[in-house]
């Protein structure tokens, strides 16, 4: 009998001489199953609909003169063609469903379906935020127990459930911070935060109208806390932190930090982006945070989502947990979980609110995910999310630091993410191309230029999901690409070449915007 | 722990490829003191699929789904019917697993929806440019003062608010702008027959930075924002139009059509559903391409790769705060992608055809149903004009109505009594929203409910 692979091939590794996509040009553009879809504008009619309604039967009208009469201009498609339309569109993306996302402080892991079908549960995806409250205490039991895990896990003493995304988080954060100093008469100017934070940071504290100024770093990639010492005083409101940071490194100061910054007055706001890889394991509430958003879409795995919808709470230290906004949830003696609203924030002596961030409660379909997600793993399991998060980065570093530069490598280990730079590579070849070739090999790049620190960053956080096998695949790819790099490889100047699209031209997408698809018969 | 991976050989293995002697060691930059030794006291261990789930659905078992209620609530929020496709198609991984696109060679799928979704909220609002989604409508709209605050170079610092935007919005701009320091000039609503768009447009002066103004309003009512646009222009000021059913804009004249400059608001009606409130969709647009640089969050647009081909990007990122840092003209990263692609999926199976219908047969109903309630004795309709959102009058407190109502499986719609605590002019007030999902059933319930609860 012959061996129906006599050559020995075997997935994950190259055919010698094949490994090029060549072949003649198809009359469609296609390539099998890569294939090209137009725009939902050239392939819809504003005559096609894919969903059956009564038509319009005249009769009463109490729109008040306002009746549309123009056309909207909005092509429609039936529901085959649209499944078609999004099926296609959805295979021209990236996904963790697909394989490895080494997304640095974007922590891509593992998505469980089990909390996307309780998210769909009747009782929490289809309750009006409305309603009253006896007809959805359930709803408001969800948020409460999640509050309540939140707070245990981080140490903390109170949690703001509403803010939308961590962006919106440590925008409730700061302002719980400007509202405690008003309320002590102390109108201080400025927000301190390390050059290596997200850019969130700065944007968030210039937004609620503080000035910015940069905490300087020593040369081991952390806070340096003398430094921060001498610029404390009267005029600063506060510190953000990221911990562990964005170098991938625990501030081990963290501590002193905060005592320094409480003895001079100010607040210490923590970015808790990285809270996967201490969660279980250290309780920020120990370390003297007073305020910290915890993205529920990172650590505690609810679906990016392509870009959102995320969500936010933010933790809260005695001091600042009585300027908290509005609404939150609070369960009394009798164990009745209360939504507490304007209205009766006084019975809940909660009279300090600095107000309200967003018109609901927050994100509920998050909340209900990420309850699932904690319930599933327990206490012990959260404690291994950690150890196995910062497991697997460092078997990422010390995988690859003898080919790529690991900046903070020899200072120790890292936590859940491995920071490289590109110092090394040939002359005319960058972190991008490096990144772009990676795509080749069926991964997503890892964090490219941040933190901005390092020069050329590449942030690696391969998550507690990955298998041994998937790391030890993709330190493969990674070495591979490295060593093309250093060598001088050109063909990395040009890649991606078999992805969907090649590189694009974002320079011309900015310089003349089409942000909006414009029929060709009406221009 | 059926989520990682790792087994405990692999642990081994990897510990001592790493040189390391324990796990412990790799967290030695943690302070001793910091440690915690074993798993946080007082919470539960791990739990299989089957249990997480079956403590999960007694939660949600004590709560009361709308489907098994005669509903009418809305404020903000409608229940409308999501067809079966829009959930098929935003569960597939390729779009809830992956990550903003700023990989864009392998991210078309996402970028060509977000692009698609930019030009279908646009034209809907009447705009030249609409965004790839801001949180929810409350975000959007206090983002839209906030933009208009920087068109005005920070030189006009009153904000002029309608008094019929709905109440939590008016609260978002209110907390927020306690810290960039404008003054917002509110006014509590008033219970009339139609909105009171002289008063509002009294309050507007030189100093004005926008006119912010919800069609259909928080009573259901249409105001003339053309009439207002004209009047904050001949000021200098920018109208903010507030729009919360998009369903309406199937029906009714659009934002940018009758002059307002920046258009925000809800998009959850269309694929999102209720889900207690939130996540939702925040839209964003402007009517004058001259402004987008000024605008908040991302934006996708058009261009071509190496080979000539289209292709999409995020563009215009100097606006961002991943690049501009403290010059950001935001804070916003991460926004409602997901919610967004629902929305564009449903839309796409509507189509202008199928939006007019849906928006016509909301309106017939809510006529209908408009009609039938007022025949109860007791209850008088307040609106001269809605679209599918209307108030009534009720002899007796709304809000404690709505609260008896519920005992028979009824949920009413929103108690002003609710909407705005303390104002005792309008406890009577009810809003009540009718959708294709409400049946003639539905309405008859209510209806002889409230003839006794009345009588």
């Amino acid at each position: 009998m012959n061996a129906p692979n006599a050559s020995g091939w075997k997935p994950g590794t190259p055919v010698e001489g094949h490994n090029a996509m060549s072949g003649p040009d198809t009359a469609t553009g296609n390539r099998a199953l890569m294939l090209e879809e137009p725009l939902l504008f050239e392939i819809g009619h504003a005559e096609t609909t894919g969903v059956d309604l009564p038509e319009p039967q005249g009769g009463a009208n109490r729109l008040g003169g306002f009746d549309r009469k123009a056309a909207i201009g909005l092509p429609g498609l039936s529901e085959p063609e649209t499944v078609r339309h999004y099926t296609r569109l959805s295979r021209q993306n990236y996904a963790i469903d697909l394989g490895l996302f080494p997304l640095g402080s974007c922590t891509m892991k593992h998505n469980p379906r089990l909390n996307e079908k309780i998210a769909r549960m009747p009782g929490f995806a289809d309750v009006h935020p409305l309603q009253p409250v006896d007809t959805v205490r359930g709803a408001l039991e969800v948020i409460n127990e999640l509050a309540f895990w939140l707070i245990d896990l981080t140490g903390m003493y109170g949690v703001a459930m509403s803010p939308k995304a961590g962006a919106h988080g440590e925008l409730c954060g700061i302002l719980c911070i400007r509202a405690a100093l008003e309320a002590r008469g102390d109108a201080r100017e400025v927000i301190l935060v390390p050059e290596s934070a997200h850019g969130t940071n700065p944007a968030t504290a210039a937004f609620a109208g503080y000035k910015v100024e940069d905490i300087p770093a020593t040369p081991e990639g952390r806070v340096d806390l003398e430094a921060l010492k001498a610029r404390l005083g009267p005029d600063v409101a506060g510190v953000m932190i990221t911990n562990p940071n964005t170098c991938g490194l625990f501030e081990r100061d963290m501590k002193a930090i905060s005592d320094a910054v409480h003895e001079a007055g100010g607040f210490v706001y923590c970015d808790g982006a990285n809270f996967n890889a201490i969660v279980g394991k250290v309780r920020p509430g120990d370390l003297g945070v007073d305020a910290m958003h915890i993205n529920l879409h990172k650590t505690f795995s609810t679906p990016h989502g392509g870009g959102g919808p995320g969500s936010g709470p933010v933790v809260l230290s005695e001091a600042l947990a009585p300027y908290g906004p509005l609404p939150f949830t609070a369960r009394d003696r009798d164990g009745v979980v209360h939504l507490v609203e304007e209205e009766n924030a006084a019975e809940f002596e909660h009279t300090k609110a600095f107000g309200r961030m967003t018109a609901f409660h927050g994100q509920m379909g998050m909340f209900t995910r990420a309850l699932a997600y904690i319930l599933s793993h327990g206490a012990d399991g959260l404690k291994q999310v950690a150890e196995d998060a910062v497991l697997n980065a460092n078997y990422v570093l010390r995988s690859l630091d003898d080919v790529l530069d690991a900046p903070f490598g020899p200072s120790g280990p890292c936590m859940h993410e491995a920071l490289f730079s590109d110092k090394g590579f040939a002359d005319g070849l960058t972190t991008l191309d490096l990144a772009k070739a990676l795509i080749d090999e069926g991964y997503h790049p890892m964090t490219m230029y941040f933190p901005l620190v390092v020069h050329g960053a590449m942030l690696v956080e391969p998550t507690e999901t990955e298998s041994k096998a998937a790391l030890d695949q993709f330190i493969m790819a990674l070495r591979s690409v490295a060593e093309r790099a250093k060598a001088g490889d050109a063909s990395l100047r040009t890649a991606p070449h078999y992805a969907p699209r090649r590189r694009l031209d974002e320079t011309q997408a900015a310089r003349k915007p089409v942000l909006a698809w414009n029929d060709p018969d009406m221009t | 722990m059926r989520y990682l991976p790792l087994t405990d050989t692999d642990r081994s293995d990897m510990l001592a490829k790493i040189g390391a002697p324990d796990i412990d060691a790799l967290f030695a930059d943690v302070p001793e003191e910091a440690r915690l030794s074993g798993p946080i006291e007082g919470l539960p261990m791990h739990a299989s699929e089957m249990a997480v789930e079956k403590h999960m659905r007694r939660l949600s078992k004590k709560n009361l789904a709308a489907a098994d209620a005669a509903f009418f609530l809305g404020a903000g929020a409608y229940r409308h019917h999501v067809p079966a496709s829009v959930d098929h198609i935003i569960q597939r991984g390729e779009f809830l697993t992956a990550y903003t696109p700023y990989q864009p060679e392998i991210a078309q799928g996402t970028l060509q929806m977000l692009f698609e979704f930019q030009t279908q909220v646009a034209r809907l609002y009447g705009c030249a440019v609409a965004n790839a989604s801001m949180y929810d409508g409350s975000t959007a709209c206090w983002e839209a003062v906030a933009m208009a605050g920087r068109v005005a170079r920070g030189k006009k610092r009153k904000v002029v608010l309608s008094g019929a935007l709905h109440p939590h919005y008016a609260e978002v701009v209110r907390t927020m702008a306690k810290f960039t320091e404008d003054e917002i000039a509110g006014a509590p609503p008033s219970l009339t027959a139609k909105p009171d768009d002289d008063g509002l447009i009294a309050r507007i002066d030189e100093n004005t930075s926008c006119v912010v103004v919800q069609y259909p309003d928080i009573l259901g009512r249409l105001p003339d924002l053309k009439r207002i646009a004209d009047a904050a222009h001949e000021k200098g000021a920018l109208l903010i139009a507030v729009n919360t059913e998009p369903v309406a804009l199937g029906a009714i004249k659009s934002p940018g059509e009758l002059g307002a400059d920046i258009v925000v608001g809800e998009g959850q009606a269309l694929g999102v559903g209720l889900q207690f409130g939130g996540p939702y969709l925040g839209l964003f647009a402007v009517r004058d391409e001259k402004h987008v640089r000024m605008m908040p969050g991302r934006l996708c647009g058009e261009t071509v790769d190496a080979e000539g081909k289209r292709g999409f990007v995020l563009t215009l990122s100097t606006r961002e705060q991943h690049i501009r840092r403290e010059k950001a003209t935001s804070n916003i990263c991460t926004n409602s992608g997901l919610c967004a692609l629902a929305f564009s999926v449903h839309m796409t199976l509507l189509g202008e055809k199928g939006l007019r219908r849906l928006a016509m047969e909301n309106h017939r109903l809510a006529c209908q149903a408009a009609d039938r309630l007022a025949k109860v004795p007791g209850v008088t309709v307040l609106n001269d004009s809605f679209f599918n959102e209307f108030t009534l009058l009720l002899e007796g407190d709304a809000r404690s109505i709505v609260r008896d109502l519920t005992k028979r499986d009824i949920l009413a719609g929103v108690s002003l009594g609710r909407l705005f605590p303390g104002n005792e002019s309008l406890a009577n007030g009810l809003l009540v929203a009718v959708t294709e999902t409400t049946t003639e059933e539905d309405v008859e319930t209510l209806a002889s409910a409230l003839e006794e609860v009345l009588a």
